[in-house]
């Protein structure tokens, strides 16, 4: 039935048929990951510009950014942002959801609509309608706009996942945990909380990516105050031709398969 | 026993009594809601609600209520280009997603279990390198000095090499890269869920391989193919990072034109306009759409 199919059958003319289609796989395949990975394959290099094939390898360009304090300042910056913005929208996310899911007050259904917006609203917008804000109150290059910024956009991620695991949870059990003794409050910390902890978790590792790997609104909102990693790449891309920007975008790759991993194994169990 | 006939076995009063107690245990009341809220509220009216209304209303006033901006912007040829390149833009990126996407899809929900897992890692390592990592990856293959040009000329198949960056092809392969995923993982998802043996019944009754999926599979995976092709295409019309990278300016995008009337010409009520306009399409598709998106998880981790 599927394309696999296709060259099954025992008529010769079906053999150049599903060579072809496994041929244009391949070829789709390659499109899918050959880019990115050149440019790690690029990180290594010897040479003082992109050359390929490499004729040597090195680890100078990773030297080059670990020794170079425009870039130091703005990983840590990035790092910081993230960090904090992990906390505060998993903290507001999760509030939020056990809200939605569990509250009674009319208009609940607004408030779930407008924590998808974020999601939704293209990211140049928000980044023009912070910076027209922020710019004349000096929040912009400056820590508490970014964190303001990238809470927004981390948060629907956080009240989606958590909302769905706590629609998942079998309410039987908090049930049964009450009629033992428990007060609401015990049942719920010590019953339901440790059953939405995985999508809690899984959700921070996301709110931490969506804010480091964060290019548009960031791009905006930096100035020379306080820039984050992906806005100087942004910046440097057209004219720092060195393959330092390839060692750091195999670094943020790093990062995002690692993270990104590690959701994958949380949510499995 | 069908639920039905077994509420009718049971005595009412208990059964209220219980569904009541389940009720207020189950749910807060108003106050604890609002508390429960507060936080995200706060910062949403600070960080989104704000910001976008204050955008709207710069938009409108010069200074005082006036359709100006959207008058120009409507009524300047540029503008309208730079709109109607958008709309092109974006189509062309659906399209090709899709005829790139589905055969990946396709192997993907395969019975070949090897090829599909394979598949499946080359989609997910794509759909988790940041975006403007993507971007700058095409920077490198297609700058005039870049590894494509490179490679043309050390085989001697082009002396001069070709002037590919900057130009509209380059906007539109570099956002098909970063939108693929977002295309074959709905179809994935509708695919997986067509009985194997619906295709098998068709061969057996006949159909060649060829008939069998253009009557059976295919059809049956169009849902997911609308949904993809709805994402990619709203994804495709905001988009920002990399047209500004890999565009040039032959090649703008409302989002870029926006992006250079902030940054360069520092007109910020016509910027507010054209941001207005963009939000204004994208909110109207995802209202049109919200049934086909709501079931396929949309919008993860792009722009």
């Amino acid at each position: 039935m599927l394309l696999a199919d296709l060259g099954s059958g025992r008529r010769r003319y079906q053999l150049p048929v599903a060579l072809g289609c496994n041929l244009a796989v391949g070829l789709i395949l390659l499109f899918l990951v050959v880019p990115t990975l050149i440019v790690a394959a690029l990180s290594f290099g010897n040479a003082s510009h992109m050359e390929f094939p490499l004729h040597g390898l090195s680890l100078r360009w990773y030297e080059a950014y670990f020794n170079d304090p425009a870039w130091m300042a703005a990983t840590v910056f990035s790092l910081k942002i993230a960090v904090a913005t992990t906390f505060a929208s998993t903290l507001a996310g999760t509030l939020a959801a056990i809200g939605l899911v569990r509250g009674r007050l009319p208009g609940l259904a607004i408030i779930e609509a407008l924590v998808l917006g974020p999601l939704i609203i293209p990211h140049i917008v928000l980044g023009v309608a912070l910076y027209l804000v922020f710019a004349p109150i000096h929040l912009t290059g400056n820590f508490a706009g970014f964190l303001i910024a990238h809470t927004v956009l981390a948060v629907p991620y956080v009240v989606i996942n958590v909302s769905a695991a706590l629609q998942r949870f079998d309410f039987a059990l908090e049930r049964a945990a009450l009629s033992c003794g428990a007060n609401r409050a015990q049942a719920f910390i010590h019953v339901v909380l440790p059953n939405i902890l995985p999508a809690v978790v899984a959700s921070a590792g996301f709110a931490f990516l969506s804010s480091f790997d964060e290019a548009t609104v960031a791009f905006f909102l930096s100035d020379v105050g306080g820039k984050t990693v992906t806005s100087k790449m942004f910046e440097d891309i057209d004219f720092n031709l060195t393959p330092v920007i390839a060692a750091i975008s195999t670094m943020l790759m790093g990062v995002s398969f690692l993270l990104m991993g590690l959701i994958h194994q949380v949510r499995r169990r | 026993m069908t639920g039905q006939a077994k509420r009718e076995l049971a005595e009412p009063l208990p059964v209220r009594k219980e569904a009541c107690r389940v009720h207020s245990a189950r749910s807060f009341g108003p106050a604890l809601t609002v508390l429960l809220l507060a936080p995200l509220l706060v910062l949403l009216l600070l960080g989104f609600v704000y910001p976008i209304a204050y955008l709207v209303k710069l938009s409108l006033l010069v200074p005082q209520f006036d359709t100006a901006h959207y008058r120009r912007l409507f009524s300047d040829p540029l503008y309208i280009d730079v709109m109607v390149r958008t709309v092109k833009i974006a189509v062309a990126v659906m399209g090709l997603s899709f005829l790139l996407g589905y055969p990946i899809a396709l192997v993907m929900a395969g019975k070949r279990r090897r090829l599909s897992l394979l598949a499946g890692g080359c989609v997910l390592i794509a759909l988790w390198s940041p975006v403007l990592v993507r971007s700058y990856a095409f920077i490198v293959l297609l700058q005039r000095n870049g590894l494509i040009n490179t490679l043309l000329h050390q085989t001697g198949l082009s002396a001069t090499g070709l002037r590919m960056i900057y130009t509209e092809g380059a906007v539109i392969l570099a956002m098909t890269h970063i939108l693929l995923p977002f295309m074959i993982l709905p179809i994935f998802v509708a695919l997986r869920a067509i009985p194997h043996h619906y295709g098998q019944a068709a061969r057996n009754l006949g159909a060649g391989p060829v008939a069998a999926f253009l009557r059976i599979t295919l059809p049956l995976s169009l849902p997911g193919v609308f949904a993809g092709c709805v994402i990619c295409f709203i994804l495709a019309l905001g988009f920002y990072i990399t047209p500004a990278l890999v565009g040039g300016p032959g090649s703008l995008m409302a989002a870029t034109l926006i992006g250079q009337q902030v940054t360069v010409l520092l007109d910020w009520p016509f910027a507010a306009a054209l941001a207005t306009v963009l939000l204004l399409s994208t909110l109207l598709l995802v209202l049109m759409f919200r049934k086909v998106l709501a079931t396929s998880r949309g919008f993860d981790h792009v722009h």
